[in-house]
């Protein structure tokens, strides 16, 4: 019996035994190291570290390894661990102007100041399986250039100038930064928590929703104003010492989509901003991000709240991975009281209604 | 690379102190639900997150710890739960409902009596009685603050309409204090009547929907029904077939492929202990002496 027989512990002790040996895999093939994860499964990681709120790229390999390149149970790993971490405060905000930057394309403008980058990408490829990656192979060096200027302007802000674009809104160090992993969401949202909310959503759930923003259901006239790929230095502000003290550099992948505006009775036509960012390079994520962050500004900016990329509570609310794949995969879990309670009512149910209809038709008739 | 190390009963005081501060108030306001900042723990959401972070925030090192789902010791969520309890915190634990002072619980709220040292945490998936009706919490919530519960009772009215009784098994809404409308966590119907005026503390932990909840010791705890159509218990045809219990609530086992099938008590504790006091039932399959039928 599935119930009253003891042993659970037993089964669960042998369960993750041999989840363990799974995991291993053939033990004559060897095993897979996490400086192999972080440098060859790189955009992996990159995800597992933005999804999981947790910029360190040795602890996303190890949830990589674990997990046996389940990426949500990777996030999870990691969400799980970074909940038990002190905060003992936040950075100053970073500013991508001052990006190391490493690829940078616009969609709006052939060329601007900084000029295009290309990078690396997977864009131009042929989607070929290449053989040559089934053996060891050793990739050509890559080609060398000129290092860029230090400051590389946003195409976003050269718009601004013109007053083309609406501004961003303006830094205010008395406003504290909402943290969603502090407070629970209540909605509605503003933009900071919608963002973080955002940032650590599941990159399919935003990408089928930025998408279906695209196909109609809620379209908001994106343009890919800019993604840029590069190094941005962190510093955090140490009141002891009166200064902000650099603690390293982290990779980033911003997007800025411009969209259309048709403007208010009070308000000037002009762009508005949908604005993504994430860890490492995740451009796929950084654009459907700003497509959401876009279509879940209809409130703010008086559009009509029509399609589910619109909707911040059904949004807001469903981004989360960890959280949904815990409550959909809860359903493995017994369930056979309350299985009990409903079999007890439909047996009623149907017994009720066997006894209607097969009563005399005097009866049937008084019944309705 | 940081090796973690964890502090006792998992979370760090000032989480402890963020959840007791939900839990306090929500004491204070009978049946209301209160947004707590809830953690990822190191088990998924929908696994008893909330009763889990609501018990390591409560737990002292003196406490004896319960827990259940389904109302057995040893379904497999509650040993690992019971598990990571005795690892993080170190506390004793037992099976024994009267003996614990702690008892998490998925799904069942035991048979025997509680008492007042004790504290019954549930475990609760979706804490909005009114969620299937009202999908946005913006709405539920207003509904919860102008005591606007007509679609409750419309339901409820419906459901008579159509099939002549309230077709709601489990998690049946019940009212706390005379005001809030409280989801009891999916227990069975059956279950209801035991939180009214139970000596024990009942704490709700809700963790991926963030909410904590509370009914008082000895407070009014009322299933919604109609002065014509009023709450009645769920009751079983059968009596347990391992100790004979006529009152408790029984599973459903099925015993072979022809769908021959036996009716045990959901409650393990309470069925080993009737049995150990003597009791049976037609199967009383785990004491040896019966074993001869």
């Amino acid at each position: 019996m599935y119930v009253a027989v003891k042993g659970g512990e037993r089964a669960i002790e042998n369960a993750h035994r041999l989840l363990a040996h799974e995991r291993r895999g053939d033990r004559a093939v060897p095993e897979v190291s996490l400086s192999q994860i972080s440098e060859q499964l790189s955009l992996g990681v990159d995800r597992v570290m933005t999804e999981g709120s947790l910029y360190d790229r040795e602890l996303a390999a190890l949830a990589i390894k674990q997990a046996r390149g389940d990426m949500i149970e990777a996030i999870f790993l990691l969400r799980a661990f970074r909940a038990t971490l002190p905060r003992f405060g936040a950075s100053e905000p970073v500013d991508t102007s001052q990006m190391r930057v490493r690829r940078r394309i616009s969609s709006t403008f052939k060329d601007m100041p900084g000029g295009q980058i290309l990078g690396s990408t997977f864009d131009y490829t042929h989607r070929l399986l290449d053989p040559v990656l089934t053996e060891e192979s050793m990739p050509e060096q890559p080609v060398l250039a000129e290092a860029q200027p230090a400051v590389m302007p946003r195409v976003t802000d050269i718009l601004g100038r013109d007053g083309l674009i609406e501004s961003s809104p303006a830094e205010d160090a008395e406003q504290p930064v909402g943290d969603l992993t502090r407070d629970a969401l209540s909605f509605p949202a503003e933009r900071d928590l919608r963002l973080q909310n955002l940032a650590r959503a599941d990159e399919g759930f935003l990408l089928s929703l930025g998408y279906s923003s695209q196909r109609g259901y809620g379209r908001n006239h994106p343009f890919a104003g800019e993604i840029r790929l590069g190094e941005v230095e962190v510093e955090f502000m140490a009141e002891d010492v009166g200064f902000a003290v650099p603690l390293g550099a982290i990779t980033l992948t911003e997007c800025q989509m411009v969209n259309q505006f048709k403007g208010t009775d009070t308000e000037a036509p002009s762009f508005t901003r949908g604005y993504g960012l994430a860890f490492g390079q995740s451009e796929r994520k950084v654009m459907s991000m700003a497509l959401v962050d876009r279509a879940l500004r209809a409130r703010e900016l008086g559009e009509d709240v029509v399609a589910p990329s619109q909707d911040e509570e059904f949004v807001l609310s469903h981004s989360d991975n960890v959280q949904a794949t815990g409550f959909v995969e809860h359903l493995k879990l017994p369930h056979y009281v309350d299985f009990q309670s409903e079999l007890g009512l439909l047996r009623k149910l149907r017994k009720e209604f066997h006894d209607a209809n097969s009563a005399p038709d005097a009866m049937k008739e008084a019944a309705e | 690379m940081n090796a973690p190390t964890y502090n006792f009963a998992y979370l760090d005081e000032q989480t402890k102190r963020m959840i007791r501060r939900a839990i306090l108030k929500a004491i204070a306001i009978p049946g209301y639900q209160v947004p707590f900042a809830s953690r990822e723990m190191p088990m998924p959401y929908g696994w008893g997150t909330g009763g889990v972070q609501v018990t390591a925030a409560i737990l002292g090192v003196t406490d004896v710890l319960k827990v259940i789902d389904q109302g057995s010791d040893d379904t497999t969520n509650a040993i690992s739960i019971r598990k990571f309890f005795e690892k993080t915190a170190g506390v004793a634990v037992t099976t024994s409902t009267l003996d614990a002072t702690v008892i998490q619980t998925r799904h069942r709220i035991p048979e025997a009596p509680l008492h007042e040292k004790q504290v019954l945490v549930y475990q609760v998936p979706i804490p909005e009685p009114l969620r299937f009706l009202e999908p946005r919490e913006t709405e539920t919530r207003r509904m919860h603050a102008l005591g606007e519960y007509g679609l409750m009772h419309v339901k409820l009215y419906e459901d008579i309409a159509r099939f002549g009784h309230i077709a709601t098994a489990y998690a049946y809404p019940v009212k706390v204090n005379a005001r809030y409308v409280m989801d009891p966590s999916p227990t069975p119907k059956f279950d209801n009547p035991k939180m009214d005026n139970c000596p024990a503390l009942q704490l709700f932990g809700a963790g991926r929907e963030k909410r904590i909840y509370a009914i008082p010791p000895y407070t009014s705890v009322v299933s919604l029904d109609f002065e014509d159509h009023p709450f009645t218990r769920y009751k079983h045809d059968a009596c347990c077939a391992l100790c004979g219990a006529g009152e408790s609530y029984l599973d459903e086992i099925v015993t072979d492929n022809a769908g021959s099938r036996m009716f045990v008590c959901s409650d393990t504790d309470f069925c080993e202990t009737r049995q150990a006091e003597g009791h049976r039932g037609s199967e009383s399959a785990p004491y040896a002496e019966n074993r001869h039928a």
